[in-house]
C-alpha cells in the first residue's frame, strides 16, 4: 500500500487558454505556443517576467524541447519539466507544477501544451513514433493507432458485450456538446444512423470513431491562490490526482487502464464519490477509451459500462455530461494539446467561463488522461478531481 | 519449344513497387537474421528464462541479459482487426490487410499478420517470415495442414512458380539441368535455360531441354555480350533467376595455384554473379515477386585448403550477393542463397561421400522459392558448416584450412 497522498494546500489552477484549431497548419508547434502566451497575456496580463515555472509538451516541436522554447519565448524559469505523455499530459502537468508551487519550487507555472499538423505530418510522425512500433506495430499492415485500438475494440467488445451502437451513443453525444463550441473543428450533428453507416478504417472501428489530427494549443496556469487572485483570476483547488505507467503489463490485451491500480486511494483523498462530479473530461482518442475510462474512475463496475451507457445520457445539460466541448472527437485532435483539453475544458465548466454552453451548476470535474501507444496499449494513465473555489 | 510471350508497350507508365519501411533496431534485425535461417527464436532471459517480444535489450522481469533462443511456434488468436486505410504505399496497394494479436506458446503476445481463415480463439501457427522489405515479420496460419496459397497476404511473404517465368543462369551442369527440370515440374509457365559454351549435337534432342516450356539459350556469364544478347532474347518480362553457374577445381595458392583456373571460377563466380545482377535486376524490380536465387558452395564461408580458388571465389560471391540483397530490398526483389557442399556430379568425381544429388538441390531452391526463405543449407556438409560457423567461426575457419 503506498502512502498516502498530501493534499494539494495552497495550489490554484487558473485560466484555461485553447488556441483554435486548424485542421492543416503551415506555422510551426513553435507558433502555435507563441500563440497561447499571447492569449494569457491577453487575458490574464502576463508578461514573461511573471512566468518562473513552464511545462511543456508537445511531439513536432523537434529538434527543440522545453529547453529550446525557454529561449524562444523569451521565459527565464527557475523551474523547467517537459511531459512527453501525449493523451495523459496535461493532468501530469498539472500535479507536477501543483507540487512545485506548493513546495515553492515556483510561484507560477505555465503548462502548455502545443503541436502543429503540417500535410504529411501524421504520416511522419507515425513512422518514428517508438521504438516497438517501428519493430513490431508498424510492419503490420501500417494502420497506425486505429489499427491497435482496433485490436482493442475487437477485444473489448467480445469481452464486456459492448455494442457499436453504445460506442455510437458516446460519439454522438460529444458531437452534440460540440455544436455550441465554436471552435469545434466538427460541430455538424451526428445521428446514430450516420455514425453506424460510417465506413470502416479498422474493423471494428469505424470514421467516426477515429479524431482528426490538426494544429493547436492548449495552456493553463498554477499558482498560489494570493497570486491568482492578485491577478483577478478564477480559480480552482486539486482534490487528488493519480498517474500510473505500463500497468498491468500481463494482461495480453488492453481491457483495463492504470486508474484501476490507483482508484480507490483517488476518491478516499479527495473525499467525494463519483456521483458527486458534476462533468467528466476524459481522453477520447477512440471510444472504447472513454468507456473504459468510465468503468475504471469508478463511474461503474467494470464490465457494466455497456448497461451505464444505454442508461445514461452524455450531453451538456443531462446525467453525466462528458467531454462538453466535443472532445477530441469533435473538436480536433492537436497532438498533445490534445491531452490537455481535458483540463483545460474541465477547468473552464467549472469555473463558467465555457467555450460553448455551461453545465448547470458545475464545480466538481473529473479529468482523466490517457497517453502513449509504445507498442500494443496506451501506457501513460492520469486523473485529477478539481473543485472551484470561491 | 517458347511458349506464348506476354509483350508490353514499352512506352506504358511501369507500375511503382512499394516495399514496407524498413527502420528497425539493432535487435530487431537480430531477429531477422534468425528469421532468415528459417528459425522461430525469440529472446529469453539467461537468469529467469522468460521469453520476450518485440526484441528489447533487458529482461522486462529481471533486467537479466537476454539470448535468442528457438521457441515452440504455436499461438492462441486474441483478437482481429482488418485494415483498410493506411499512410503507407505498399499496404495502401494490398488493403484490406488483415492483422491481430496472437498470445505465444513461448509467453509474449505478438502481432502478426493473420490469415485469412483465423478468428479470435482459433489455434495458430506462427511463421517468421521475411516482409517484401526484408526484415522478420510474424504470420499466423491456421495449426494444421491449410492451403496458404489462396491466401493474399502470404503471397506477399513467398515467391510462386507456377506460371511465372525463370531463369537457369547454366543448365549445363548437373544442378542447372535438375533446376530446370524441378521448375517446369513445378509448373513454371516458361523456364529459359541458359547455356555456356558451343552449342551441342545432344542439346536439341535433350529430355529436359526439350520440355514443352523449357527455351535454350546461349548465356556464359564470363561473357558481358552473352549476358546481353540472352537478355535481350528473353525480352518480357522475368520473375526468376536462379544462378547455378560454378567452376569447381581443386588447387592451392602457394602450392598449384592453377591461376587459368583461379582465374575462370573467379570470373564465373563472383564476376558472373555481377553481370546477371546488373543485367538481370531491372527486369525483376518490375515484378510483383521478383527473386534472385544462387546457389553456392558452403566453402565460401571460410575457405577450404583444398580448393583454395574455388573457395574464394565463393566467398567473393556470398559477399557480392549480400550487398545485392541490400540493393534489391528497395524493389522488394528477394535475394535467396543456398548454400551447398560437394555435389554428387562430375566435378566432384574425387570427393568422398556425404554429397548432394543435384535433384535435391533443385528441390531445395523451389522449397526455398515458396517458403519465402532467404537462407537455406542443402545437405549434410553445408547444414554443418554453417551450424559450426554460427557457433565458432575461427574454430571453423581452422578446421577447413588444416
Amino acid at each position: 500500500m503506498s502512502r498516502a497522498q498530501a493534499p494539494y494546500t495552497g495550489v490554484a489552477v487558473c485560466a484555461p487558454i485553447t488556441v483554435p484549431y486548424k485542421r492543416f497548419s503551415a506555422e510551426p508547434a513553435h507558433w502555435w505556443a507563441g500563440r497561447a502566451l499571447r492569449l494569457l497575456r491577453q487575458t490574464a496580463g502576463l508578461r514573461p517576467t511573471d512566468i518562473d515555472g513552464f511545462c511543456f509538451s508537445s511531439f513536432s516541436c523537434g529538434p527543440d524541447t522545453a529547453v529550446g522554447m525557454t529561449q524562444h519565448l523569451g521565459l527565464t524559469p527557475r523551474w523547467l519539466d517537459h511531459i512527453p505523455t501525449g493523451g495523459a499530459s496535461g493532468v501530469m502537468a498539472l500535479r507536477r507544477a501543483a507540487r512545485a508551487v506548493q513546495c515553492g519550487d515556483a510561484e507560477l507555472v505555465v503548462c502548455l501544451a502545443a503541436d502543429t499538423n503540417q500535410i504529411d505530418s501524421f504520416r511522419h510522425s507515425l513512422a518514428g513514433f517508438s521504438r516497438f512500433s517501428q519493430d513490431a506495430v508498424y510492419p503490420y499492415g501500417f494502420g497506425g493507432p486505429n489499427a491497435t485500438f482496433a485490436l482493442i475494440t475487437d477485444a473489448y467488445m467480445r469481452e464486456y458485450g459492448v455494442t457499436r451502437e453504445d460506442f455510437g451513443k458516446l460519439c454522438v453525444a460529444q458531437r452534440a456538446n460540440a455544436g455550441s463550441n465554436p471552435l469545434a473543428l466538427q460541430r455538424k450533428p451526428l445521428t446514430l444512423d450516420a455514425y453506424m453507416a460510417a465506413r470502416p478504417i479498422a474493423d471494428p472501428v469505424h470514421l467516426f470513431d477515429c479524431v482528426m489530427p490538426c494544429a493547436g494549443a492548449e495552456a493553463f496556469i498554477v499558482t498560489t491562490p494570493e497570486r491568482a487572485e492578485a491577478l483577478g483570476l478564477k480559480m480552482a483547488q486539486i482534490l487528488a490526482t493519480i498517474e500510473r505507467h505500463n500497468a498491468f503489463p500481463e494482461d495480453p490485451v488492453q481491457l483495463r487502464g492504470g486508474w484501476a491500480m490507483d482508484i480507490e486511494g483517488f476518491w478516499q483523498t479527495a473525499r467525494i464519490t463519483p456521483a458527486e462530479v458534476d462533468t467528466l473530461q476524459v481522453y477520447d482518442d477512440y471510444p472504447v477509451i472513454v468507456a473504459m475510462q468510465i468503468e475504471d474512475l469508478g463511474f461503474c463496475n467494470k464490465g457494466k459500462v455497456g448497461e451505464f451507457i444505454r442508461a445514461n445520457e452524455f450531453t451538456i445539460d443531462r446525467d453525466l455530461p462528458l467531454n462538453t466541448n466535443g472532445g477530441q472527437l469533435s473538436a480536433g485532435q492537436a497532438g498533445a494539446a490534445g491531452g490537455f483539453q481535458n483540463v483545460t475544458e474541465g477547468l473552464r465548466q467549472i469555473l463558467h467561463m465555457p467555450l460553448g454552453d455551461q453545465v448547470p451548476a458545475a464545480s466538481i470535474a473529473a479529468i482523466s488522461g490517457f497517453g502513449l501507444v509504445n507498442y500494443d496499449r496506451g501506457v501513460c494513465t492520469a486523473a485529477a478531481l478539481l473543485e472551484a473555489l470561491p | 519449344m517458347t511458349a506464348a510471350r506476354e509483350r508490353r508497350d514499352p512506352l506504358a507508365r511501369k507500375k511503382l513497387r512499394h516495399v514496407p519501411s524498413g527502420l528497425r533496431s539493432r535487435a530487431m534485425h537480430a531477429l531477422s537474421a534468425r528469421a532468415a535461417q528459417g528459425r522461430f527464436a525469440l529472446q529469453a532471459c539467461t537468469e529467469c528464462g522468460t521469453a520476450t517480444h518485440p526484441p528489447r535489450n533487458a529482461c522486462p522481469l529481471c533486467w537479466g541479459e537476454l539470448a535468442w533462443t528457438d521457441q515452440p511456434s504455436g499461438a492462441k488468436v486474441l483478437c482481429e482487426t482488418t485494415i483498410r486505410v493506411s499512410t503507407d504505399l505498399y499496404f495502401r496497394e494490398h488493403m484490406p490487410w488483415r492483422m491481430g494479436k496472437v498470445l505465444l506458446d513461448a509467453g509474449p503476445v505478438a502481432l502478426v499478420h493473420l490469415h485469412a481463415a483465423l478468428h479470435p480463439d482459433d489455434r495458430a501457427d506462427v511463421r517468421m517470415m521475411i516482409d517484401r522489405g526484408g526484415n522478420a515479420a510474424l504470420f499466423a496460419v491456421p495449426a494444421g495442414d491449410t492451403d496458404l496459397m489462396s491466401d493474399p497476404q502470404w503471397r506477399e511473404f513467398i515467391v510462386p512458380i507456377e506460371g511465372r517465368i525463370v531463369l537457369v543462369s547454366d543448365a549445363r551442369n548437373a544442378v542447372g539441368r535438375a533446376m530446370v527440370k524441378e521448375l517446369h515440374a513445378k509448373g513454371a509457365e516458361l523456364v529459359v535455360a541458359g547455356l555456356p559454351g558451343p552449342a551441342l549435337a545432344s542439346d536439341a534432342t535433350d529430355a529436359v531441354l526439350t520440355l514443352d516450356g523449357v527455351q535454350a539459350i546461349a548465356l556464359d556469364v564470363t561473357d558481358a555480350t552473352s549476358v546481353a544478347e540472352a537478355a535481350s532474347r528473353i525480352g518480357g518480362p522475368l520473375d526468376i533467376v536462379v544462378n547455378t553457374a560454378r567452376h569447381v577445381r581443386a588447387g592451392g595458392v602457394s602450392a598449384n595455384p592453377g591461376f587459368v583456373e583461379q582465374r575462370r571460377a573467379f570470373e564465373v563466380s563472383a564476376m558472373g554473379l555481377s553481370r546477371l545482377a546488373s543485367t538481370f535486376a531491372p527486369m525483376l524490380a518490375g515484378r510483383p515477386n521478383g527473386a534472385f536465387v544462387d546457389v553456392l558452395s558452403s566453402a565460401a564461408l571460410v575457405g577450404d585448403a583444398a580448393q583454395a580458388g574455388f573457395a574464394a571465389a565463393e566467398a567473393a560471391r556470398h559477399s557480392l550477393l549480400q550487398s545485392l540483397r541490400h540493393e534489391m530490398r528497395g524493389a522488394g526483389v528477394r535475394v535467396m542463397s543456398v548454400f551447398t557442399g560437394p555435389v554428387d556430379d562430375a566435378d566432384h568425381q574425387a570427393v568422398p561421400p556425404p554429397k548432394v544429388a543435384p535433384a535435391r538441390i533443385a528441390a531445395s531452391v523451389a522449397e526455398a522459392l515458396l517458403n519465402g526463405r532467404e537462407q537455406t543449407c542443402v545437405g549434410d556438409v553445408a547444414q554443418d558448416t554453417m551450424e559450426r560457423w554460427l557457433t565458432d567461426p575461427a574454430l571453423l575457419a581452422r578446421e577447413k584450412n588444416l
